[in-house]
Parts: C-alpha cells; structure tokens; sequence
C-alpha cells in the first residue's frame, strides 16, 4: 500500500484516472483506511472546485469598466 | 516563457453561429461605425478585464492588456468568422494580451517559492500536519462573500509561476499540452506546477475552512 506521502505526491494522477489499475486500487484500499489523506483528497477536489466557480461568478458579474480606460482605447483605435 | 503565441487566437473551437444581434454589431464594426466600436468595448470589457486582473495582478498592467486586446481584435475584425461568440473570441484574445503582459515584464527572482505552502510529511511518510475536512464542504461556504474573497485572495497570493499554470488548466481549461506550448514548459513540468498550485491554495484556504467560515 502507498504511503501517504504518495498518495499526496501522486494525488492528481489518481484524480485523473492516469494511475495503472493496481496503483489505483492500492491508492483507494490507502484512502479507505487513512481520514487524512481522505480529507486530503476531499479538500484538494474542493480547492479546484471553488477557484473555477469564484472565477465563474466573477466573469457573471464583471467589474465596471473604468470610464477613462473605455475612452483611452476608443482614442487609441481613432489614432491608427 | 516563450514568444511563440499567436496573439490572435484561432477561431474554430466553438461551432455555434453567431446570434443575430452580435451578427449586425459585427457589420457595423466592420463598416467602421464608431458607436459600434463603443458598444463592444462596454459590453465586453469588463469581463477581460476581469480575466487579465487574475493573471496580472497590476491594475496598470491589466488595464493596458485589456487596452492591447481590443486593438488586436479590431485589427483582426475582418479575420473573425462568427463561429464563436464574440465574448469567446475577445476572452481569448484577453489571455493572450495577459500572457504576452506577463512576458514582457522583467522576470522576478524574488518571486516567493510555493514550498512552505506544500504538505509535509513526517520520516514514516505519514502526513505531519493531519489533513482534515472542511466544516461545511467548502463548497456550500462559497454563499458567503466572505468565502469568495478568500478565494479570489488566495490565488492572487500564490506565487507568479504557480498562479499561471492554475488558471490557464483549472479556470481557462486549456489541456496540459497546450498550456505547455502557450508557457514553453513540458508537459510534465506543467502537470508538476499545477499539482503543486492546487496544493498551495488548498493550503491557503484551509486554516479559514477548517472552522467553517
């Protein structure tokens, strides 16, 4: 059975479904026996989670553009 | 960084047509019309530079890629075919205009290493700081305003290299070949760098998580 520092070590190859079989079978028998490197996996798969839908909700309701920046690049395209 | 980029990006990844009115704003852009040009930079432009902010982290760098990007792509208005959304193409050429930024900027060799923010581990190879869930999944905490900043916060603080890789695979969703090629890194080095960037803001978010905020 891996270590949990390779479990951690090799954590996004298991994710993707890149490890070989066994390898993958050792990582789930690890993480059905060890509440750390399950809470581990649970909170890297959260992190990924929460930046693509804070950044999601950011573009949903993007700032203002700023006035002069909206007339610097109008002005720009004018002096071409 | 390599130069190699295309600064327009192709536009033959998204086979939806081109809605009627985006349709009739691109022929006015395209007769000249300068309301035209006006509309597409309000309409669009707070989004890229929403987009920029991420990768820049100056205001006057991301204002100027911003800027750069709407040049390029009234230059390249002739070129566009409609078959993405123009908000599609202009994102895009927004990551460009960001990564082309970035590379023109004076390398930083002072930039903070992500190492402290890695797990460690003890000589039995058992964690040395016990990972342990979330209180309310993390995800549910994203309600709260509170919870979003820490986010945007915790990837603005990650270290320039970390920052890049993880927004170009995890938020633009490029594969890892192509994020490789838009960096002039291997593939292997960038699948390194953005387990390594994952790590480092699971870390950041986690001692404000662990209680539940």
């Amino acid at each position: 059975m891996p270590s949990c520092r390779e479990l951690v070590e090799f954590l996004m190859d298991y994710c993707d479904g890149q490890l070989p079989p066994e390898q993958q079978a050792a990582f789930e028998k690890h993480l059905a026996c060890c509440p750390p490197c399950l809470a581990y996996l649970k909170t890297y798969q959260q992190t990924i989670c929460m930046g693509k839908q804070v950044c999601a909700q950011e573009e949903q309701s993007p700032p203002k553009m700023p006035e002069e920046l909206v007339k610097a690049i109008l002005a720009a395209r004018e002096a071409k | 960084m390599t130069s190699n980029m295309s600064q327009m990006p192709p536009d033959a990844d998204v086979v939806a047509d081109l809605p009627s009115d985006e349709q009739a704003l691109l022929e006015r852009l395209r007769a000249g019309d300068a309301a035209a040009f006006e509309q597409l930079v309000r309409d669009h432009g707070g989004r890229m530079l929403a987009v920029v902010r991420r990768f820049l982290g100056s205001e006057e760098d991301a204002q100027d890629a911003v800027q750069e990007a709407f040049l390029s792509a009234f230059k390249a208005l002739d070129r566009f075919e409609g078959q993405s959304r123009l908000g599609t193409w202009l994102h895009r050429i927004a990551v460009n205009a960001a990564l082309m930024k970035l590379r023109s900027r004076k390398s930083r060799p002072n930039e903070q290493s992500a190492d402290d923010l890695l797990p460690k581990f003890l000589e039995d190879g058992h964690q040395a700081a016990p990972a342990s869930e979330w209180r309310n999944g993390g995800l549910a905490a994203l309600e709260k305003a509170e919870t979003r900043d820490l986010v945007r916060r915790s990837i603005d603080e990650l270290p320039e290299s970390y920052r890049i890789v993880l927004l170009l695979r995890d938020i633009e969703e490029k594969d890892t070949e192509e994020t490789a090629q838009l960096l002039g890194m291997t593939p292997n080095a960038v699948k390194t760098r953005l387990h390594r960037a994952r790590q480092a803001l699971r870390a950041l978010l986690d001692p404000h998580l662990r209680g539940g905020l």
